[in-house]
């Protein structure tokens, strides 16, 4: 049994987690993951760890409400608990001091980024982050990315705060402006990370991407997790998930990512409807 | 069963003073008789109608069949059958229990050697062991031995007569078991009747490591797995799930600060491999590793009621010739496409899986392709499976195995339209604890090197299993946990020793010899 000791929601849909699981709080590094399984029938699902307090013995995580699983774990309150917490799992994030580094971080993208940028910054490297999301109202975490960045730019897909644009757009101004970075650090959805890794290949800037492929150990058991990296077959689970944004072939790893869409659909719209009279998170 | 290596007390092996015992004879029908029953078949759920569920195919034997087939057991002076068993359980004693109807003395008499009864009465290849080497064999069918652990194992659950067995006086020193499969369960067992404070570290979020995730249950059902772990667990053994060692927790933490005298590696053979073939990667293939975790572990088959998915289409193709390749076909079959279809590069005579569930495999329907092998895999236009290249093969000469090696055939390219491709070619070593543990020796193979007694190249750390063997059988686990529980002991007691030897002359404990006594 895990605990949770807080919960906070930081935009429709996204909410934020405070977990008591102090082995995991006292081995976890920049860029390392959980998985989590949220009740007995549920489904095993990997999350970033953002934050921990060895102290407390307490991890953070931040979940964007999408299937049943997330929509769940969306629900928990303190007091709750989550049934399994297993970590911490990857490899962590390479951190040193590179010189200027530009972190993005796209949709909830920006929960695995933050505790990046923050490593990356106090290793000494000059920061400059760039949020992005969709709308306003799904701007995340962008007090604490202002904390650890020397320069933050956010960008909004409808203009409705921050620049209207991708964090393609914002990277572009940044590389015509300021010239190369010496590395760029870039999470959230697949597409995201494939256009900054296209930005980025051409004047040849050191790019980083953490992927999230199907999980389900997160021990390198199952082979689920597999991606193409160069020429190689990598197990993101153990070997990542942080890989060189120019050797991933992200158009594989798009279509694996769809293998269970339908089954989950069909999972998510039986759980709506069985809940549809009660308090979601007694289910 | 005594703390320091087993005293040599059974009949039919010399004793203290050199003569040989002669074992006891209780079956009273003479032995011509006994040639005239044949062996007993055990219940089955019939193809057609065990396709549709995953309920166990076998129900074993009742105490009828199984009192009967006791019968049967011809009394050898020089049991070979107990030879043949890879932890030399008593055979003939256990079979004379249940003759005499002390079945509580029968099971008790097995777990003596092994405490995995329930399970290995169910998986165990005793068709090439016990059952391979009994004299009745010889002219007719060998006795049931498996069916008979198993009758009496279950017996025993079903009546709720488990009682633990005597457990030493505690030594006051601890063991960290690292992976609750079989081979943890049996060195976590042993330990504790010794006297040991043991627990158990596994990475997910059950115990049984591959009996849960990996053997179907339909061949192993995950309750007998469970209450087989809780009768580790009656012995004062503590399992913590959702501990990976390597990244949780790190060997050296266990040996260091934790305050643990001795490590045992059983983390067995995981990671699946690839055949690094073109399309490997498509939507829609799978290795068996992943359909099996998803189905027996997570229970995709109860899916929607348990949330894990699992997506097969109308056709399976599953690439192997193992036991684990006979049990994604299986699985795969009972998920419910319209067909099931099994490659081997090789012909049915170098299958690895078996003979059993080669056989069970072919009841159920599912079609083998031997001399087969994969070359490419193709997808639609949507990145999923839409059908595999493969080419024939012919047999050339042996290879160092002794199976012949398989040839491809040119030009013998063909398609195979399918929507699901199962790889189920083999598993390696799980690396992270290798990988995390400095000064542990391993092979170009990944698994790690130990010697007869399981010992590895570092003191206080021991392994077996798939880990060091990179892919056995379950009774192999046992075994190689028997024996390696014998040397942790021989080298705790040494530590003790050494400790008492030192603690004598008063001296003051110095801040480096904390470990030993927490």
């Amino acid at each position: 049994m895990y605990r949770i000791i807080q919960t906070e929601t930081l935009a429709p849909t996204i909410s934020k987690l405070v977990i008591e699981a102090p082995l995991v709080a006292r081995k976890r590094k920049a860029g390392n993951f959980v998985i989590v399984r949220a009740t007995p029938t549920g489904e095993r699902i990997p999350l970033t760890i953002v934050d921990s307090d060895p102290e407390e013995g307490t991890i953070v995580i931040i979940v964007q409400a999408i299937g049943k699983t997330t929509h769940i774990i969306s629900g928990l309150r303190a007091g709750d608990h989550f049934e399994d917490v297993v970590g911490p799992l990857g490899e962590p994030t390479p951190v040193s001091d590179f010189g200027t580094v530009v972190c993005i971080g796209g949709g909830v993208g920006v929960a695995v980024i933050y505790p990046i940028a923050k490593a990356l910054k106090a290793a000494g490297n000059r920061v400059i982050s760039i949020i992005g999301s969709r709308t306003r109202d799904l701007v995340i975490l962008e007090d604490e990315m202002a904390a650890v960045s020397d320069e933050l730019l956010v960008t909004t897909d409808d203009g409705s705060y921050g620049t209207k644009g991708f964090v393609t757009d914002a990277l572009q101004k940044i590389i015509d402006g300021q010239g190369n970075p010496d590395a760029v650090y870039a999470i959230g959805p697949l597409p995201m990370m494939r256009a900054v890794a296209n930005v980025t290949r051409g004047p040849e800037i050191r790019t980083w991407v953490s992927l999230n492929p199907i999980m389900m150990d997160g021990t390198g058991m199952c082979g689920a997790c597999r991606v193409t990296v160069g020429d190689e077959l990598k197990f993101a689970c153990v070997d990542g998930p942080e890989f060189d944004a120019h050797l991933v072939n992200f158009d594989e790893l798009i279509a694996r990512n769809r293998t269970y869409s339908d089954p989950e659909k069909e999972s998510f719209e039986a759980w709506k409807n069985s809940t549809e009279t009660t308090d979601c998170r007694h289910q | 069963m005594s703390g320091t290596g087993q005293t040599n007390n059974k009949p039919g092996a010399a004793g203290p003073d050199g003569k040989v015992e002669k074992r006891r004879k209780v079956i009273e029908i003479p032995p011509r008789e006994r040639m005239k029953i044949p062996r007993h078949l055990p219940y089955e759920q019939d193809p057609a109608e065990r396709v549709t569920n995953f309920c166990e195919v076998s129900d074993g034997f009742n105490l009828e069949k199984a009192f009967s087939e006791a019968n049967r057991c011809l009394e050898c002076n020089d049991p070979v059958c107990m030879k043949a068993c890879p932890v030399n359980v008593d055979i003939p004693a256990f079979i004379q229990l249940l003759y005499e109807g002390d079945y509580e003395g029968a099971i008790r008499k097995i777990r003596e050697s092994n405490y995995l009864p329930a399970i290995c009465g169910r998986v165990c290849p005793q068709e090439n062991l016990c059952e391979n080497s009994c004299i009745v064999g010889k002219k007719l069918e060998p006795l049931a031995i498996g069916k008979m652990e198993r009758f009496l194992a279950d017996f025993e659950a079903r009546n709720g007569t488990f009682t633990p067995p005597p457990i030493a006086e505690s030594k006051g020193q601890k063991v960290a078991v690292v992976g609750s499969g079989p081979g943890g369960l049996t060195v976590a067992a042993e330990l504790a009747q010794m006297g040991y404070e043991v627990t158990i570290f596994e990475a997910l979020h059950e115990a049984g490591g591959v009996l849960k995730y990996g053997i179907p249950e339909f061949r192993l059902p995950k309750q007998i797995v469970d209450e087989e772990v809780n009768r580790v667990k009656a012995l004062g053994v503590t399992i913590q799930t959702n501990v990976i060692i390597g990244r949780t927790l790190t060997i050296d933490e266990l040996l260091g600060e934790m305050g643990y005298g001795a490590v045992y590696i059983g983390t067995g053979a995981g990671s699946p491999r690839f055949l690094n073939i073109p399309g490997e990667n498509l939507s829609g293939v799978y290795s068996a590793s992943e359909l099996l975790t998803r189905v027996n572990l997570m229970k995709a088959y109860k899916f929607p009621e348990f949330d894990t998915p699992l997506k097969i289409g109308k056709k399976v193709v599953v690439l192997g010739g193992g036991d684990v390749a006979m049990d994604a076909a299986r699985t795969s079959r009972r998920i419910g496409p319209e067909k099931t279809l099994l490659l081997y590069r090789r012909s049915r005579e170098e299958m690895p899986a078996r003979l059993e569930e080669v056989h069970h495999a072919e009841e159920e329907g599912i079609e083998f392709h031997f001399l087969t092998s994969p070359v490419a895999i193709h997808g639609d236009e949507t990145g999923w499976v839409r059908a595999i290249e493969c080419e024939k093969m012919r047999l050339g000469e042996p290879d160092e195995k002794g199976r012949r090696r398989p040839i491809p055939i040119e030009g013998s390219n063909f398609t195979i339209e399918t929507d699901s491709v199962v790889v189920a070619i083999g598993q390696s070593p799980n690396p992270i604890v290798q990988q995390t543990t400095p000064g542990l020796d391993t092979t170009k193979w990944g698994t790690i090197v130990v010697d007869e007694s399981g010992a590895t190249s570092r003191p206080g750390i021991f392994a077996g299993g798939d880990i060091s063997r990179g892919g056995a059988t379950v009774i192999q686990a046992v075994a190689d946990g028997k024996s390696a529980s014998r040397s942790i002991d021989a080298y705790l007691s040494k530590l003790r020793e050494e400790q008492s030897g030192s603690e004598e002359p008063a001296q003051s404990r110095s801040a480096g010899n904390r470990q030993a006594t927490e």
